[in-house]
């Protein structure tokens, strides 16, 4: 055996990663430009294996990075702009210092930019890629739109991230690929379908964000200008598939009817020209002529099967829910959300003209379906349409259905509003108003209400035995033979006394077997593995947490339900 | 030159009130106002140029330019100290380039009396030249008929060459605040105010208060104050009297009476009114705005350009000569050539889907947010809200472990939502989690529990062995701590607290006979030999052997000759133990021998072959733990000179001459006939409990206090084979069939648990061992469950005892 001896931590997985500051030393940022750097590049700390060994053998908590990362960020241009900017921020002190006014002005004008563009293709070197991680950049754009045009943020960041919103919505709309709409006590989500990807975003309601101390900013609005510039590539290119013009333009038509009016609010041109796009009332112009129902039949391969035809029929009857209805909304319901969703699935919607801009007909249009008041009553009620509220509209794009309007009517307490991201699996705990919810789709016809009660409380009480079955199954076996033995006891007893005529105990085979398999099955896992006994244990534990839970929900529900029952009637008798 | 024109009188205008002379100024440059820029008679910039030039050249030849000013100025001429004065003056404001081209020293003098009839004052600068000499003369005569006495004083004190000038010079002070001409207005700048005829200076007059002078002249003489015989009775009636007192002021600096003027009167008002001095002044006069936006083709200043404006810059020519080199260097560049491409464009035109980077193998995509579920609607369903306590109980969580981070409200209507707070916290903790958060892949175990569960034989098919619970033997009033079957399996004998050994029949569970003994039982032990029928019972430091009387009487009355027919050897050694045969009553009762021990006996066991019998007596760090008892022989032996270790129980080897000692956490294996250490097994536990052997002889298992059963295979290794946890509570005593592959082990959770613990002849195959049964029914009584196990000899038959004071067989 010769040959030198190995060092430690000079190969393997100590010489794989590197530590946070050792990475900044090497491409000798500061702490802040490397995590602008990292934010951009989408460099992000690996948690080793063997943390020790990467340590050298202390047990400090560090981050680690991949050095080939590392590496890979030696060679980027924009560190070469951040280390110019950073010599331009010196200059620009000194000529203040000296007060050397157009010196100041010389080196503001030539301020060094970069630009993200090489970035945005290098992580997302396909499209695809780029519309599966657009989630985030939505989010975060929407929420910079929503910020005031003073203080924390470039003026022109929160231009741009409005734009792009409004952009995006267009697309949506025009596409019409929304699936989803949830409104939580957060803000609204909305889930779209783009080019077979699920993205999924969260608009916050309309209010003045109050900011809080404790976020820092600047990591905010690093994000969002690589987020602006994602989205920015996303949307030109989505537009150029619908064959859009990009920037977005009003359709010859729509940008007629709303030329006239509102004209003056605006100072400039842009402004109320940005403000029509956002109002989201106006299709958009194309730069081929669209051809109506331009979408050709796909073709079918019989391997394909029913289900997936079935699937698409659905799909584009959802795309057409609201087509053919008229909506007006009074001006107290959130004006761009609603008129995001019906215009996404077909409905016209139009709102008073002092409202918004853009507003296409009056509220005393004969023709007008839906009215949707968010207010207790409202004095002048036309005959001919619906009075009903916001929640209907997302209630029946989440149901795929139009839902009947009796519930949503002005001054009625409303159903409760489902979260449509949820899909029970089976053993969890279903709400009754879902379970309603898939009958309605499969066709049935809603049951006289008070049947309806029944069932649901059948429907409960099969779930909770089913729950308790699962649940006790255990314990039950536990039990049984506990009485087994006790009556076994019971006998030894009777027999040392006197004898009595025996009765015939009816023996339950089925329950004898099952109560043999399970006490085989306890056997077995008292002779299982430490390591495996306690995986198993967690898994039986995790199980029985959400059977565990599943069940409290029912039972308080149960409880509500009971509680309200007789209220209920009365007012029923008082009908 | 009309614009110039008027240019000049606005300034003179504007300069009026501050024209003041006075002759401490014209000491240091006595007439600093005799030499001026003024064009004198043909008034051309070119001359004045010329003069101007000649005056730094040559003084002489500015005499002559001088005289041709006018006669009037030669007898100043003269005086050539004052020509110095001049000519160091004129330099001063030939540099300083401030001076005003159309001013004149001589005619200076007479505008000033231009000012004060202030008619000329409109002409133009050719027509004042014009009255020039007319003026002068006047001035002459004026101020005499003003009669003013102070004028005439003044000349008195005067040198009396200089007429004109001191005429001149006490007109401008007679006129007070008279203001001249004066168009260069920064010559008045360079001189003082001061009094001419008294030279003390700006000082308080009240130094000179008791002094019969109030100053000096020029020459040096005092000047004297004017006889004052006035008291108040003079001052009232002059009051009185006198028309013009309430004119009449006093000098300061001469202390002479002055009474003033009309004119000077008039000024007084004006001023006191806050209106300008000159009457004739127009302060609304429509201002004029020469520096407009209409090119004018004049110069607004008449003023020749600087010399330095014809000589190119040096500095400049460096400075450029710099930024061109740069330039050409290309280390400046003049600016940024504009960004041609747009914001946006087809970034994925030509895009390649095989082209990922090798990074992108390491690329652990961030997961995507988690979506809400029906709690975080604004109208969730009633059972997701929170009740009372849950939300108290969320409140007081720490905000990281709590399950839900926001509390589930429910709102009537949509208008009725609030802004959610900490929806930018949310934000920004994404973003945190983004680029902060270490990745790593992790393999979610995707096990189905079903398969962990080891693959065993079926029970069933490792029958027989006890199922369920048929008899129990009641009759002890206090735990039973020891158990034993006989070895024909017809009887049971237990041993209890309540001071008793009782005998049963397997069977029918009939208690046969009760032997009471003089202490809690600790052990019971029935002789293994089925020819000899005598059981071992150990209470407090007695060992009795009993003769129970029970089965063949054969057997009983053969076991009875065996104890009786003993022959006391012929040299009586010092034993350890007392030997004693019992008598009497306890004989009747079946005591045969008394074995009285130093210590307290805790166990009792046979040797196989019935002879020997092994006693344990627990103390730590004694010597004397165990000893062997031979009954045939009556006679005792310590086997062990030291012992490690508190002794727990001991237990002869079934077929060889070995013996086992379990120490608290070591079982050691003694060879009898060598008499030396053979084995020490590790049992892997604190605190031996209990242990038995295999009948082959070969592997052994020990109980403990803490849960475990340890299997030990002594051909195997020291260490166990394999450790069951399978009870809750401590082990108390373990067991092994004699002839079927089964071992049981009671547990103070109340649980007799058999395992089949099959052995196999062929030392390569393992022994295969599974849990078969576990065996309830002893009631838990003081934290205690099952004391002792047993086997039925023969039958697949359990026997446990508890600390419910019964004992119970399992079949």
């Amino acid at each position: 055996m010769g040959g030198l001896q190995k060092k430690k931590y000079e190969s393997g997985s100590a010489t794989n990663y590197i530590s946070r500051n050792k990475a900044r030393k090497k491409l000798s940022l500061s702490l802040a430009d490397f995590r602008r750097l990292c934010i951009l590049k989408g460099i992000y700390p690996h948690e080793p294996k063997h943390k020790k060994k990467v340590n050298k053998g202390s047990t400090a908590p560090r981050t680690f990075y991949l050095l080939k990362d590392i590496r890979f960020l030696l060679h980027e241009p924009i560190v070469g702009k951040f280390r110019e900017y950073k010599i331009f921020v010196r200059k620009l002190r000194k000529a203040y210092g000296k007060a050397e006014w157009s010196g100041v002005q010389r080196m503001k004008e030539n301020k060094p930019a970069y630009k993200l563009d090489h970035i945005i293709k290098e992580r997302y070197p396909t499209f695809i890629d780029a519309v599966r991680d657009v989630d985030d950049a939505l989010s975060m754009c929407f929420l910079f739109s929503t910020f005031a045009r003073t203080g924390k943020c470039h003026v022109q960041t929160i231009q741009l991230c409005r734009r792009l919103g409004v952009e995006w919505m267009n697309y949506i709309i025009t596409s019409r690929s929304l699936r989803k709409v949830f409104l939580s006590i957060k803000g609204i989500y909305y889930q779209a379908e783009v080019l077979g990807q699920t993205i999924t975003w969260i608009i916050p309601y309309q209010f003045a964000h109050d900011h809080p101390t404790d976020v820092d900013y600047r990591v905010m609005a690093t994000f969002t200008e690589l987020y602006t510039t994602l989205l920015g590539f996303v949307n030109f290119r989505l537009y150029q598939t619908l064959n859009l013009v990009y920037p977005p333009k009003l359709d010859g038509q729509g940008e007629f009817s709303l030329k006239s009016e509102c004209e003056e609010d605006y100072a400039l041109e842009s402004e109320s020209y940005s403000e029509k796009l956002a109002a989201l009332s106006a299709s958009l112009a194309r730069t081929v002529p669209s051809v109506e129902d331009e979408e050709a039949e796909l073709d079918h391969f019989p391997a394909e099967g029913v289900k997936k035809k079935k699937k698409n029929l659905e799909q584009n009857k959802q795309k057409k829910l609201f087509e053919g209805l008229k909506f007006f909304l009074n001006r107290e319901v959130p004006r761009e959300s609603l008129a995001f969703v019906i215009r996404c699935f077909g409905g016209e919607v139009s709102w008073d003209k002092s409202l918004c801009i853009g507003s296409t007909y009056d509220e005393t249009d004969e023709t007008i379906t839906h009215h949707i008041v968010d207010r207790p009553t409202i004095d002048k009620q036309y005959i001919n349409r619906y009075y009903i509220q916001p929640q209907w509209v997302y209630d029946c794009v989440n149901g795929k259905i139009l839902l009947p309007v009796e519930e949503y009517f002005l001054g009625v307490t409303l159903p409760p509003h489902l979260s449509p991201f949820v899909e029970e699996s089976e053993g969890d705990y279903v709400p009754p108003e879902k379970l309603k919810l898939l009958a309605l789709q499969k066709g049935e016809k809603p049951p006289e209400e008070d049947e309806e009660e029944e069932e649901e409380e059948e429907d409960d009480e099969d779930d909770e035995e089913e729950d308790d079955q699962s649940e006790d199954e255990d314990e039950a076996e536990d039990e049984a033979s506990l009485a087994e033995m006790e009556e076994k006891r019971a006998q030894g007893k009777s027999l040392s006394v006197k004898v009595t005529p025996g009765k015939v105990k009816p023996e339950n085979r089925m329950r004898t077997e099952q109560e043999e398999k399970a006490e085989e099955k306890r056997l077995a896992i008292m002779m299982m593995k430490k390591r495996e006994k306690y995986l198993y244990d967690k898994i039986m534990f995790g199980k029985k947490r959400h059977v565990r839970e599943a069940n409290k929900l029912a039972a308080k529900r149960k409880a509500h339900d009971d509680a309200n029952k007789p209220d209920k009637k009365k007012k029923k008798k008082k009908c | 030159m009309i614009f110039e024109n008027r240019l000049c009188k606005k300034i003179i205008k504007t300069n009026r009130p501050r024209r003041r002379l006075t002759f401490d100024v014209i000491d240091s440059n006595p007439h600093g106002r005799i030499f001026s820029m003024r064009p004198t008679h043909t008034g051309t910039m070119s001359k004045l140029k010329n003069k101007k030039r000649n005056l730094e050249e040559n003084e002489d030849e500015q005499l002559p330019i001088f005289d041709k000013d006018g006669g009037k100025d030669g007898p100043h001429l003269d005086d050539g100290d004052e020509d110095q004065g001049d000519l160091s003056e004129s330099e001063e404001s030939v540099f300083s380039g401030l001076e005003e081209s159309g001013s004149d020293s001589d005619d200076e003098e007479e505008e000033e009396e231009d000012e004060e009839d202030g008619s000329e004052e409109k002409s133009s600068d050719v027509e004042e030249d014009k009255t020039d000499r007319q003026l002068s003369a006047k001035e002459v005569i004026k101020p005499q008929t003003d009669g003013q006495n102070s004028k005439e004083k003044k000349k008195k004190k005067k040198a009396a060459g200089k007429e004109g000038g001191e005429e001149s010079v006490a007109s401008d002070r007679d006129s007070g605040l008279q203001i001249s001409s004066q168009v260069d207005e920064y010559e008045h700048d360079t001189s003082d105010e001061e009094d001419i005829r008294n030279t003390v200076g700006n000082i308080p007059m009240e130094w000179y208060k008791d002094y019969p002078h109030i100053g000096y002249d020029l020459d040096g003489k005092k000047l004297f104050k004017p006889i004052r015989n006035k008291d108040e009775l003079d001052e009232f009636l002059d009051k009185m009297e006198n028309p013009d007192y309430w004119r009449t002021v006093q000098d300061k600096m001469t202390g002479a009476d002055i009474r003033l003027s009309d004119e000077q009167v008039d000024l007084v008002h004006r001023l006191q009114q806050g209106k300008f001095g000159d009457v004739n002044f127009n302060e609304y006069e429509p201002a004029i705005d020469f520096f407009s936006n209409e090119v004018m083709i004049h110069p607004v200043t008449n003023r020749p350009q600087d010399k330095r404006s014809f000589i190119p810059s040096l500095i400049e020519k460096e400075k450029v000569g710099k930024l061109v080199h740069a330039i050409k260097m290309g280390w400046i560049k003049p600016r940024r050539p504009k960004e041609t491409t747009p914001q946006y464009y087809d970034l994925w035109a030509k895009e390649d889907p095989n082209s990922i980077l090798g990074r992108h193998k390491m690329h652990v995509p961030a997961p995507k947010m988690k979506l809400p579920g029906h709690e975080e609607s604004y109208n969730p369903p009633p059972e997701y809200l929170m009740s009372e306590e849950e939300r108290l109980a969320w409140e007081q969580q720490d905000p990281e472990d709590r399950k839900l981070s926001f509390l589930p409200q429910k709102f009537a209507c949509l208008r009725a939502v609030p802004a959610y707070s900490r929806f930018i916290h949310e934000r920004f903790e994404r973003c945190l989690d983004l680029y902060l958060c270490p990745r790593q892949r992790k393999m979610r175990v995707n096990v189905n529990p079903e398969d962990l569960i080891p693959k065993l034989p079926k029970p069933k098919d490792l029958q027989p062995f006890p199922t369920t619970q048929s008899l129990v033997y009641r009759g002890h009033s206090s735990l039973v701590r020891s158990i034993s079957v006989s070895p024909s399996g017809q009887w049971l004998v237990s041993g209890s607290d309540d001071c008793t050994v009782r005998f049963w029949e397997v069977s029918t569970a009939r208690c046969l006979k009760t032997v009471e003994v003089g202490g809690a039982v600790k052990g019971v032990a029935w002789n293994p030999n089925p020819s000899i029928c005598l059981v071992a019972v150990s209470y407090d430091d007695t060992v009795v052997l009993l003769n129970p009387g029970l089965g063949d009487r054969l057997v009983c009355t053969a076991s009875d000759q065996l104890i009786s027919s003993y022959e006391e050897p012929e040299e009586v050694k010092d034993q350890l133990v007392q030997w004693a045969v019992a008598e009497g009553e306890g004989h009747e009762q079946g005591h045969r021998l008394i074995l009285k021990h130093p210590k307290a006996v805790r166990q009792v066991t046979w040797h196989g072959k019935g002879d020997y019998l092994a006693c344990v007596m627990p103390d730590n760090g004694s010597s004397l733990q165990v000893v062997i008892h031979q009954v045939s022989k009556r006679r005792t032996q310590n086997p062990f000179r030291k012992n490690k270790g508190l002794v727990q129980c001991v237990s002869f080897h079934p077929i060889r001459p070995y013996f086992f000692v379990a120490t608290q956490r070591y079982v050691r294996v003694y060879n009898l006939i060598k008499q030396e250490l053979t084995k020490k097994l590790m049992a892997n536990c604190k605190w031996i409990s209990s242990m038995a052997i295999h009948p082959g002889g070969d592997n052994v298992i020990c109980g403990s206090y803490d849960c475990r059963l340890a299997w030990f295979d002594l051909d195997l290794s020291t260490k166990p084979y394999k450790v069951l946890r399978h009870h809750k509570k401590a082990l108390r005593s373990v067991a092994y069939h004699r002839h079927y592959p089964l071992f049981a082990s009671g547990s103070d959770d109340g649980s007799v648990i058999v395992c089949h613990g099959m052995v196999y002849n062929d030392l390569l195959q393992n022994p295969l061992i599974v849990p078969v049964k576990v065996l309830k029914g002893h009631t838990i009584t003081h934290d205690l469950g099952v004391l002792d196990v047993t086997f039925h000899p023969t039958q697949p038959w359990v026997f446990s005892s508890g600390s419910d004071g019964t004992v119970r067989l399992f079949t």
